[in-house]
């Protein structure tokens, strides 16, 4: 099973690459790669118990910041917005309608995984990248630590470890990049899920899973999925009982993030015609006006 | 043809006056700051954090610093490539400003990456990311810097070659010094003239693409600042700087050398300002206009005070007052002016789009600078100063000519001086 899901994601990867060189624009997204067949995870909200497993499996696995497990029960942390940070992945926070006070629910947060990363995009030696797979992933030795990448993403989820004067890391969520493509499991936070909040799985099936929901069960939930078409597409998106609004989700266009800038980059750069232009240009003013001095100084020495 | 000195060293004065003490002062608190960064990390030494990734090291050091060495390239553009050989003699010196503008932007730079040690990276090919906007400028800046070296390779032949003497140990140097500059020297002439265009548009692609790196951040910018012509504005804005820098600097060193300030040059220099701050504030307004973005300006918000300080004071006022001959032959008025875009016009403008502009979508607090970071931003400053101070007393670079003892003190009355011809 593992070296069948290893063989797949080669050739998914072999595929995406095929289809970034081939760029065709299907929607408003502007996104240049079909990442129906990535792994993603559906967030249900209104299934989530607030019971924070996912902060303690996280911990354990990536950040392992010595906290006792016990201190993952502590509910009182919802008293305050928390925002996930070098120490902590992923964290959970409580919402409600305003409208409606005392239905509390709560949300996990972490890295999205877009479909068109605006961190990737903006990362100038590829320490960042979408892989194939899903996950976006950082490559710490590649990394200058310009933090290009906490400017750009639209979730503001990379963090960095200032407390380092060496080696720092940009730290964000990783899907669980090694147990999801190598080990053949699911993320740490999906596998201790007990109420099974959080649906791991590709992102087609899991988009149909969600609309299923929301269709089944109008009562229950908000008629919008997350995460489908924001920025251009998520891997990890999500259902709520309320309008995303009062979440700390923010509203965001469907276009990918990084169109406006890759635009104007590429059509600077295109085929290096308008810089060879540009120096051309210059070239044939230099000449000319060289040639306009050399005469008049000749016909001043003549007069 | 004409009387007019050429480049020379400036001797006559001595290194540390009150003035150069005091820089001296303030460029070892920034290397002390400088080195406490490099041994206690960004946390210890910065404010910044996750929600604000940039802070003064970036908005001033680099951004702020590449497009006031616009000089540079401006200069050599009008005087090489458009051959307006009467301001041959502020290329030199915008030459140098640009030279040590982009060291410092480097040593800047440095400071304010988490793994510096990496700064090397872009130059793999394995590591070349085309999408990125940074990959661009920081390919530009890199292979600009080498240019503008080589662009000042002749100073240093001029003043060197056949002489080159070094002290002790280093003598053993001498004959391989000495052969490397006669290469130079033959070389150089006949392929300077690809440098320079190379230089002018290597400048024109980073100085614009400065300016698109903040449209990543398309939720997190204020109205203001965030259009898709912000390159165009970022280039246009730069060229503007430009010669207001080299007026700048060359009136504050013929003050501090005591020498006759080049006014007719710099007037006449000074033509080209209201014309380049003109195009640069009129495209600002018609984009403000076509984003129906006017609102922002007037809901006195502080990020609307600092658009208006922005641009009246260091667009409108300036190209105002530089649209007056009488005011571009006052060496004072044209000091003040210079001044005014420099600060308001152009440093105040990329600290707007990089920090002003910048609203992280979950804060906690606003970022102010920690007195570190104040500190090595003020000594990198200084230090370029002095640098530039060091060079010109050592190297051709000013052609100025000495002033009488009381002219010196006159320095801002001087009656407009007979049209200079620079021949060659």
């Amino acid at each position: 099973m593992a070296i069948n899901r290893r063989n797949f994601f080669k050739l998914a990867a072999a595929g995406s690459t095929a289809l970034a060189v081939g760029k065709a624009h299907a929607d408003d997204s502007g996104l240049t790669v079909d990442c129906s067949d990535n792994y993603g995870v559906l967030v249900d909200t209104a299934v989530c118990i607030g019971c924070r497993r996912c902060e303690l499996a996280c911990d354990q696995e990536h950040t392992k910041s010595g906290r006792p497990p016990e201190s993952f029960d502590d509910k009182s942390v919802y008293e305050k917005h928390r925002r996930p940070n070098k120490d902590a992945f992923t964290v959970v926070n409580e919402f409600a309608d305003p409208a409606k006070p005392d239905d509390k629910y709560t949300m996990k947060v972490q890295c999205m995984h877009c479909n068109d990363p605006a961190c990737a995009s903006a990362c100038l030696v590829g320490a960042l990248r979408k892989d194939a797979a899903g996950p976006v992933v950082y490559e710490e030795w590649r990394c200058i630590g310009c933090r290009y990448c906490m400017v750009a993403c639209p979730f503001q989820i990379p963090t960095y470890e200032y407390d380092k004067a060496l080696e720092p890391r940009v730290r964000k969520c990783t899907f669980c990049y090694e147990r999801i493509t190598e080990e053949g499991q699911m993320p740490a936070c999906v596998a201790i899920c007990p109420n099974e909040a959080l649906t791991f799985g590709t992102r087609q099936r899991l988009l149909e899973v969600a609309h299923y929901r929301i269709k089944s069960h109008p009562e229950r939930y908000v008629d919008h999925v997350y995460g489908e078409k924001e920025a251009g597409g998520t891997s990890w998106m999500y259902l709520a009982p309320a309008e995303f609004a009062h979440t700390e989700l923010p509203r965001l266009d469907h276009s990918a993030i990084p169109t406006l800038t890759e635009t104007i980059q590429h059509g600077i750069f295109k085929s290096f015609l308008p810089p060879l232009a540009l120096y051309g240009l210059l070239g044939l003013i230099m000449h000319s006006t060289r040639e306009k001095k050399d005469r008049s100084e000749e016909s001043s020495n003549h007069d | 043809m004409t009387s007019h000195e050429l480049p020379h060293p400036i001797r006559q004065t001595p290194f540390f006056t009150k003035g150069t003490i005091v820089l001296a002062i303030l460029a070892g608190l920034g290397v002390a700051a400088y080195l406490y960064r490099m041994i206690a990390g960004l946390e210890a030494s910065t404010n910044l954090n996750d929600q604000y990734p940039w802070g003064i090291w970036i908005a001033i050091d680099v951004a702020t610093g590449v497009a006031l060495a616009a000089g540079g390239f401006t200069t050599a553009a009008l005087a090489d490539i458009f051959h307006k050989e009467r301001y041959h003699v502020i290329v030199r010196p915008a030459l140098l400003t640009a030279m040590l503008g982009y060291t410092f932007v480097v040593i800047g730079l440095l400071a304010d990456l988490g793994r510096y040690y990496n700064v090397w990276h872009p130059m793999l090919p394995s590591m070349w990311q085309g999408d990125s906007v940074l990959f661009e400028v920081g390919i530009c800046v890199m292979i600009y810097l080498t240019v503008l070296y080589i662009e000042f390779l002749p100073i240093v032949v001029e003043r060197f070659k056949g002489r080159v003497n070094l002290p002790g140990i280093l003598g053993i140097f001498n004959d391989l010094i000495e052969s490397f500059l006669t290469i130079a020297d033959r070389t150089l002439g006949r392929f300077i003239s690809l440098f320079i265009i190379a230089g002018v548009v290597l400048s024109c692609l980073h100085q614009s693409s400065l300016g698109t790196l903040m449209l990543i951040a398309p939720t997190k910018m204020h109205p203001l600042w965030y259009t898709s012509i912000s390159p165009l504005l970022f280039l246009l804005s730069a060229i503007a700087v430009g010669f207001p820098m080299v007026m700048f600097e060359s009136i504050l060193a013929s003050k501090s050398f005591k020498l006759k300030p080049e006014t007719s040059v710099l007037a006449s220099l000074a033509r080209y300002v209201p014309v380049l701050l003109g195009v640069y504030c009129a495209i600002k307004v018609v984009d403000l206009a076509m984003r129906d973005a006017w609102g922002y300006v007037f809901d006195g918000s502080f990020e609307s005070i600092m658009w208006l300080i922005e641009m009246v004071g260091g667009i409108l006022i300036p190209m105002i007052l530089l649209s007056s001959e009488k005011f571009r032959n006052s060496v004072r008025w044209l000091f003040v002016s210079s001044a005014l875009v420099i600060v308001l016009g152009v440093a105040l403008n990329r600290i707007n789009v990089f920090l002003v502009a910048y609203t992280p979508l979950y804060p906690d607090g606003v970022y102010i600078p920690s007195i570190f970071e104040v500190m090595v931003t003020v000594g990198l400053i200084s230090g370029l100063v002095l640098v530039y101070r060091l060079l010109v007393m050592n190297f051709p670079i000013i052609s100025g000519e000495e002033s009488g003892p009381d002219r010196g003190r006159r320095l801002t009355k001087t009656p407009i001086a007979q049209e200079v011809r620079q021949g060659n």
